[in-house]
């Protein structure tokens, strides 16, 4: 019995520790801190699709003219290296399988976002938008 | 520690070195080389989107013009909180070169417009994509070392 529950302990510590260090535990964090936001009686949950449509775009009204989508720098497909616009900069893949440490950290999450939903929206993203983004990506 | 007239010597050198390497862009157009970037969030911050420009390469005014209009950063936003900017703003303008503080532009001072006096059409190649991109020619760019490549 003692061992059971050894064993289980070492499992569930073992689990802990893969998830943080894959990230998936500070990733569900920043999406429960959203969702906490969204919620309004019109909110069932994020969506993959949303998050694809939001990535894809093309946007009208952001204020770079040369980025309509995020796609425009992180390319179509999430996996690969984008490029950034004008300076030529490498950016590493958005999919979370291509880059475990996206969307681990807070602050930088949110100065993205800060930063980018006005250069391709022309407007800050709302908190679904930003779930929904964050689990298209986690799921790619 | 007593200290014999060689290592006080290689010390003098080592401090001329330090002090050419932390001039500015006077030197930047002598030797071609400006002290290498060494705060941790100006690296960061400054190099997500660009190569981290050494402090070097404008004077104070420019990188306080520059600090000043982060949300619109030559037509992007480019936001940051305000303690790091304070930060990254603090350890460019100490460590600042000389030119033109009116201009922003590390390609509109007169040293790098010397610097660069050719074919234009070098600019629209794929592989370079901007003036600012001086890594595509000169490939230890990052490390202050602008060779002629």
């Amino acid at each position: 019995m003692k061992t059971i529950l050894l064993l289980a302990a070492a499992v569930a510590f073992g689990t802990g520790v893969a998830l943080a260090a894959s990230g998936d535990g500070e990733r569900a964090r920043i999406l429960d801190g959203y969702a906490a936001q969204a919620k309004a009686p019109d909110f069932t949950g994020f969506s993959a699709e949303r998050g694809q449509a939001l990535y894809l775009g093309p946007h009208a009204g952001g204020t770079v003219a040369d980025t309509p989508a995020c796609a425009s720098c992180h390319t179509r497909d999430p996996t690969a290296t984008g490029r950034h616009y004008k300076t030529g900069r490498d950016i590493l893949p958005m999919a979370v399988s291509a880059n475990p440490k996206r969307f681990t950290d807070p602050a930088e999450v949110e100065k993205r976002f800060g930063r980018d939903c006005v250069n391709v929206l022309g407007r800050a993203c709302t908190a679904r938008e930003k779930g929904d983004f964050i689990t298209f990506l986690s799921n790619r | 520690m007593r200290s014999d007239p060689k290592s006080r010597t290689l010390a003098a050198f080592a401090a001329l070195t330090l002090l050419a390497l932390t001039a500015g862009p006077a030197t930047a157009g002598e030797f071609e080389r400006v002290g290498p970037v060494t705060d941790a969030a100006t690296r960061k911050e400054c190099g997500e989107c660009h190569m981290a420009f050494q402090p070097g390469l404008l004077p104070a005014a420019s990188w306080n013009r520059i600090m000043d209009g982060l949300q619109n950063h030559f037509g992007e936003t480019a936001s940051l909180p305000a303690d790091t900017a304070a930060a990254i703003r603090s350890y460019l303008t100490q460590t600042a070169g000389s030119g033109d503080g009116r201009l922003i532009r590390i390609t509109e001072q007169r040293w790098w417009l010397r610097k660069h006096d050719f074919d234009p059409s070098i600019w629209s190649r794929r592989a370079v994509a901007a003036k600012s991109n001086c890594e595509a020619c000169h490939r230890t760019a990052a490390q202050g070392l602008f060779d002629d490549d």
